[in-house]
């Protein structure tokens, strides 16, 4: 995966470098500027079961930043924002992997540094008793669960 | 015995007329007796269905996933028209966001599952769910419109279509709050199991549905332009969005 673009970021931002779970590693651009949610709207995306985004729905499209090109084929490390705990990402993996729904409020980064909070729940596709991949669809979280999960997360590493 | 064909029972008088001419041009493509059967609730008929008394049917995303998980169904068609949710208020009330509604709202819906379940992920942004709010089910999109403005509920859900489908003077009365806007959702044709092998005659009749002006009538008169194939693939991943939803 790229590392992220000085040019992409309007104003001030700080350099984090992301250690991620395949051992790469990934300098990401972060400001505090946070997009609020599409009212209405589900963000959809769709990955093969080693978890490259094998399709995504224009509210993804329109709130990671990204175009659909640079998206399709990358995993979902895209979006890792340095304030989300490695644990969470476990645990949806896992879950995932044993052909269970897993639930989460998730802090997303977005192409241009800022960020955006997400209810996701992510399942398994499941086709003559094999996975053939892993959906994901996130809404609006509440204000509410918003300020929980970022309470939870700055426990956790 | 004829074969049975039923829609979503919450099509309004209108629609089932037209969804009764429908089930003649079936019977014509098909070349076999095929009864149209309408129920008053979703519960009548899950339970019809359970009895494998429904052969062909007009279904709901959230009852196709039953349908075809469960039931051995399979989707033929379906006509490119999402289902999408309107959350409203009386023009009157107070509330003018999600966000505004509060614990103990009082919710108008009908019993159309798809609605109820969209309706409610709409309002998780004010932290509002099943446990504390209360349903008031009503019989049709009319019934939760009057509620509204009789002041007996505080927030309604609409099919989208239903809410556009109010006369001027009743909504001229409602304020919507929000509108889903999902667009991978909709309603399809699902054969049962005992039709599996008329698949595909169905699907091509269905397709060319909208070549002779007969068939384009009929399919504007439910509001279509066409029938789209949906293959197997396209309808699993439908269904796993929906089970994604319904936590
Ligand atoms: C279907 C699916 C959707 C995912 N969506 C996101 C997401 O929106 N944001 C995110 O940071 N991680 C998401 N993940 C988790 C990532 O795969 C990854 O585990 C996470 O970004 C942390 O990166 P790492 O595991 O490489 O350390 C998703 C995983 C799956 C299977």
């Amino acid at each position: 995966m790229q590392d992220m673009n000085p040019a992409d970021i309007p104003g001030e931002y700080r350099e984090v470098l992301l250690n991620l779970y395949d051992g790469t590693r990934r300098t990401v651009l972060v400001t505090d500027v946070e997009t609020p949610y599409p009212e209405g709207k589900l963000i959809v995306s769709r990955t093969d079961p080693e978890g490259r985004i094998t399709h995504c729905n224009r509210s993804f499209v329109d709130m990671s930043g990204y175009d659909e090109s640079e998206i399709i084929g990358q995993p979902h490390a895209l979006l890792r924002h340095p304030d989300m705990p490695a644990a969470a990402f476990q645990d949806l993996w896992e879950t995932a992997r044993e052909g269970r729904k897993w639930h989460g409020y998730v802090k997303n980064l977005r192409k241009d540094g800022g960020y955006y909070w997400v209810y996701a729940t992510v399942i398994p596709n499941v086709r003559n008793g094999k996975v053939v991949g892993y959906t994901s669809v996130r809404r609006k979280p509440s204000k509410k669960k918003i300020a929980e999960a970022i309470s939870t997360y700055a426990g956790m590493s | 015995m004829p074969y049975t064909f039923t829609v979503s029972p919450d099509f309004g008088p209108d629609q089932l007329a037209n969804w009764h001419i429908f089930n003649t041009w079936l019977q014509r493509q098909l070349t076999t007796d095929i009864h149209f059967e309408t129920f008053d609730s979703f519960e009548d008929q899950r339970q019809a269905i359970h009895e494998g008394k429904v052969d062909i049917i007009y279904a709901n995303p959230y009852d196709a996933s039953f349908l075809v998980r469960e039931k051995g169904f399979v989707a033929v068609a379906s006509p490119h028209h999402p289902d999408e949710t309107t959350v409203a208020v009386s023009a009157t009330s107070p509330v003018d966001s999600i966000e505004s509604l509060k614990a103990g709202c009082r919710i108008a819906q009908t019993d159309d599952p798809d609605i109820s379940m969209m309706g409610m992920i709409l309002l998780e942004p004010a932290d509002l769910h099943k446990e504390n709010t209360e349903t008031l089910v009503q019989d049709s999109y009319i019934q939760v419109a009057k509620a509204l403005l009789q002041n007996q509920a505080d927030v309604g859900f609409f099919l989208a279509d239903a809410y556009e489908g109010l006369s001027n003077l009743v909504k001229s009365q409602l304020k919507p709050l929000v509108n889903s806007d999902i667009q991978i959702v909709s309603h399809a044709l699902l054969l049962g199991p005992q039709l599996l092998d008329r698949k595909e005659e169905l699907n091509s009749k269905l397709q060319s549905m909208s070549d002779e002006p007969q068939g384009k009538n009929l399919l504007e008169s439910l509001g279509f332009q066409a029938w789209n194939p949906i293959d197997e693939e396209e309808m699993e991943f439908m269904i796993d969005l929906i089970e994604a939803l319904a936590a």
